[in-house]
């Protein structure tokens, strides 16, 4: 186990250098390059000619790219143009909400989607049978914005259950050592604070929980659907084991070996920044400020966010394999 | 009740019709562990009720064996599976009662039924592939049934687990127990599955074709087993099987049942000895035995002159004067094992080891062994899909694999492969034309009238109707798709066809339809067959020449009498041994 780990995380090495060589040469293949972009409607020669020197763009590509991944390994992803903060601090004080609005979404996800795909399995035919396949076609069709704006229309703006923005009141004072401002506020004992922003959290969450939710009720079913039809089930029946055992460790243990991969697959897609959803909300986690950084030709904070998004997506895939190993011995190296 | 209840069983006179019932015996009633009365099972389908077991009787006594014998949808296992209320959720009991001592498991509420299970009701399921829990540990799977059944305790189930592993005869029980599945062979998952089965020393036992997915040699080990300890434990057994040698050589009553009916039930040797029933009759004709059944197979397609040929000069003479169509010599394939890690040394593995063989044309060769001899890598390199590590293979003067990409597919278009599993082997979109119709299109023969002609000229051959031609592999039977796989194999007009296990997948009718098929098609055709099984049985209904191959190596070599009749190494002597129903002939 430790070495699938050890030689997934050395697969990781070759894997940054290929991005950040594409990310690098993308920069540099814009049309008028990186400095008019920079320069904008300011565009002189001379201008440009002074930030070239200044940001060494004058020197042969091979070396700027050695500075670049030099300076990569050090820990410096440039500074955004929109705030004049370096990459790193802009990814690392939005990442923790992006973070805190996946936890939520992914909880009404598969907290809803197992038990409503398994019971749409055991009672294939019934109502909830039916209207779990409505529900995920439903799920899996609603464009994601619009789901959002219905969201806040009916519970925020008409029946003012939830907040309609942001991560945490206007009028709400805190304070956020770590950036997770529900953690923050547990932490800190202030629990009005925890509260306020988790309540800030629920219906992006719902919006942005909506696909994987039908995903993962449709593989559900589908998995349980097989594995309760499955021999060795029969066979288990047979030894006269327990119902709730039959339902617990034969059944449904093996039928959520598909759903774990899938649902690791959207924890990547989920941590990668949910751009709509966040507009929407007007919720600051990377997948705005990443949308923000697009219109702004912030390019040293696309290049940074992709990067270090590629990071993530590639250590969540990690941790997928990983716990899928721990449900399948067959998975498992034979040592 | 008496009467009734005694109805079906033992010692019938052989002058009543088959399916008629005995008379009563003095058997005492006590003595009966299961009794099922004109039991029918009905499935209910988009069609309306199926009715799958109609009206069956029959009686098991204690310490007795009784075998249900029939092919796949005779209705055997549903049967067995109504008995312990383990029915497909869309079957019930239509009619009838299932006595069990004295309760009647057709009226039971599932609550007493799954109490029954594990304690008084034990199975022993068809494939050890799939019944067991794939990512739970073999002794975990043990325990969970005694700790249900309140057979043991949380704290000493594992105890009396090892035990009873112990006791089906797998090796170092302990370490075993904590194992998966996917770590033991095929044998020694259904050893596991005989010990759940026997872990409540139930009183009935149903043993659901349980060494049909295993080895000859290991079938015979596991058979012995179960037999030792039903006795031992005086276990009444329900063996379901489609295997007639088994069920004479492991049973004291056979019942024969075709399509949902029971057609004749008596003591197994007078069942196997003097069949009444026409099916069962067909059944034993069917059955693969150690007589040659070549000469029968012409004869029955009426080719007398083939037939005179055969009876004139028996054995070798047709191979030795007939020129020589593929050679192999002294082939070897070593595959290279992949290490645990990255940076671990890989190992070698030699699959196949200095082979060399003669196919001479329009024979047969069969090439037996057990899963792991190296037949089937054997098979792919005369196929050219592996290539060979060291060694030659000619075909008809030819290297085998020395040109570029063109002779590569000329090479295709003179061999073709027929694979054992006709479920997967052919693709679950394509109609039965398309599926025929494609090696022809892949090698751009004729025109699409010349296509449609050819394709129904193979359907022809191989029986098939234009009426399936246009149907979907789903909607045939395993029989019928393996004659698609053979009109698809004929259908470039090869000159060397490979069967790897072609006919391993099919009930025994089917399997003699099918190598009737393969007979005739070689003498209409001209063909040549390699052909790659672990049945014994199905080489000598087929074969002219036979290797036998061990570890990769090829242990003995000859005609088929002669291995047959003195085989000279140990290994086959063991495989023959191993083939059910091998005494079945002395009785005929």
């Amino acid at each position: 186990m430790l070495r699938l780990i050890v030689q997934r995380l050395l697969l990781l090495i070759p894997l940054l250098v290929g991005l950040s060589i594409l990310l690098f040469g993308w920069v540099r293949a814009l049309p008028g390059g990186p400095v008019q972009a920079m320069l904008g409607e300011r565009y002189t020669p001379e201008a440009a000619a002074e930030i070239e020197a200044q940001l060494g763009l004058d020197q042969p590509l091979p070396v700027q790219y050695g500075k670049y991944l030099l300076r990569l390994l050090q820990g410096d992803f440039g500074t955004s143009l929109q705030s004049g903060r370096p990459v790193l601090d802009e990814f690392l004080t939005r990442f923790p909400a992006t973070i805190e609005l996946t936890v939520v979404a992914l909880i009404f996800a598969i907290g809803i989607g197992i038990p409503l795909g398994y019971v749409a399995a055991r009672r294939a035919g019934s109502v909830v049978d039916h209207s779990a396949v409505v529900v995920s076609l439903i799920g899996v069709t609603v464009p994601v914005f619009f789901l959002a704006f219905i969201l806040k229309y009916l519970f925020a703006v008409e029946l003012g259950w939830f907040p309609t923005t942001g991560r945490q009141s206007a009028t709400m004072v805190a304070t956020h050592p770590t950036n997770f401002y529900v953690l923050d506020g547990l932490l800190t004992a202030e629990w009005d604070a925890a509260w306020d922003a988790l309540v800030h959290l629920i219906l992006p969450g719902i919006a942005l929980g909506t696909i994987p939710l039908a995903i993962v009720a449709r593989m559900t079913r589908a998995a349980v659907s097989e594995v309760q039809n499955a021999d060795y089930v029969r066979t288990a029946r047979a030894k006269g084991i327990k119902p709730a055992r039959l339902r617990g460790d034969h059944i449904l243990k093996n039928a959520m070996l598909p759903v774990v991969t899938t649902i690791g697959l959207q924890v990547g897609l989920l941590l990668s920044g949910a751009v709509l959803t966040e507009t929407v909300f007007a919720f600051s986690g990377i997948g705005s400020f990443l949308a923000d950084s697009v219109f702004n030709a912030d390019y040293p904070v696309m290049q940074g966010f992709i990067l270090m998004i590629a990071v993530v997506y590639a250590l969540v895939n990690l941790i997928v394999d990983v716990s899928y190993g721990l449900i399948d011995p067959r998975l498992r190296r034979q040592q | 009740m008496n009467d009734i209840a005694d109805k079906n069983t033992a010692v019938p006179t052989p002058a009543e019709p088959a399916t008629s019932a005995s008379p009563p015996t003095d058997a005492p009633t006590e003595d009966v562990v299961l009794r099922v009365e004109n039991m029918s099972v009905d499935f209910r389908t988009e069609g309306g009720a199926a009715r799958a077991v109609a009206n069956a009787n029959l009686t098991v006594r204690r310490g007795q064996t009784v075998a249900i014998v029939g092919e796949s949808g005779s209705g055997k296992t549903t049967l067995a599976m109504a008995v312990l209320g383990l029915l497909a959720s869309n079957g019930s009991v239509a009619d009838g009662h299932i006595w069990f001592k004295d309760e009647d498991l057709g009226k039971v509420s599932p609550q007493r039924m799954a109490q029954l299970r594990g304690t008084e009701l034990g199975l022993v399921p068809q494939d050890p592939m799939t019944n067991l829990d794939p990512i739970m540990q073999i002794g975990r799977q043990v325990d969970e049934g005694l700790i249900d059944n309140g057979l043991r305790t949380r704290r000493d189930a594992r105890a009396r687990t090892v035990e009873l592993l112990d006791e089906v005869g797998l090796p170092d029980a302990r370490a075993r127990a904590g194992q998966y599945p996917h770590e033991f062979s095929g044998g020694m998952r259904q050893r596991a599955l005989i010990a759940m089965g026997l872990s409540g020393r139930p009183a009935l036992l149903v043993a659901d074709e349980p060494t049909s997915a295993l080895d000859v040699t290991v079938q015979r080990g596991i058979l012995d087993q179960l037999s030792a300890l039903t006795e031992d434990l005086g276990t009444a057994v329900l063996l379901i099987t489609h295997d007639l040698g088994l069920a004479a050589e492991r049973a004291d009553v056979v019942v024969v049942m075709y399509r949902g009916d029971i057609v004749e039930q008596g003591p197994a040797r007078q069942v196997l000895t003097a069949p009444q029933h026409e099916y069962t009759k067909r059944l034993m004709a069917a059955a693969p035995s150690l007589a040659s059944r070549r000469i029968e197979i012409a004869r029955e397609r009426g080719l007398e002159d083939v037939l005179d040929d055969a009876l004139l000069a028996p054995g070798e003479e047709t191979a030795a004067e007939s020129d020589v169509l593929v050679s192999v010599k002294d082939v070897s394939k070593v595959f290279s094992i992949r290490g645990n890690s990255l940076f671990s040394r890989s190992r070698d593995f030699t699959a196949v080891d200095g082979v060399s063989l003669d196919i001479p044309r329009g024979s047969t060769v069969a090439v037996v062994g057990e899963s792991g001899s190296g037949k089937s890598t054997l098979a792919r390199m005369i196929l050219d899909i592996e290539k060979p590590t060291t060694g030659t293979i000619t075909f008809d003067g030819g290297l085998v694999g020395a040109g570029g990409h063109r002779e590569q597919i000329a090479y295709r278009r003179r061999v073709q492969p027929v694979f054992q599993d006709p479920y997967s082997s052919l693709d679950p979109l394509y109609s039965v034309y398309r599926a025929i119709e494609e090696p022809l299109r892949a090698h751009s023969y004729g025109d699409p009238a010349a296509r449609r002609a050819r394709v129904e000229e193979l359907a022809d051959q191989v029986a098939l109707s234009k009426g399936q031609l246009q149907r979907f592999p789903s909607e045939l039977s395993g029989g019928q798709r393996q004659r698609v796989a053979i009109a698809r194999a004929l259908a470039l007009s090869p000159e060397l066809v490979v069967c790897d296990e072609a006919v391993s997948a099919l009930d025994v009718v089917v399997q003699a339809q099918i190598l009737q098929l393969l007979a005739g098609l070689q003498e209409e055709l001209g063909l040549t067959y390699l052909f790659i099984t672990h049945d014994l049985a199905v080489v000598r209904q087929i074969a002219d020449r036979v290797l036998v191959m061990q570890e990769g190596r090829v242990v003995e070599e000859g005609t088929v009498d002669a291995v047959f009749d003195s085989p000279s190494t140990d290994y086959t002597r063991a495989l023959l041994d191993a083939i059910p129903g091998k005494d079945l002939e002395l009785a005929l």
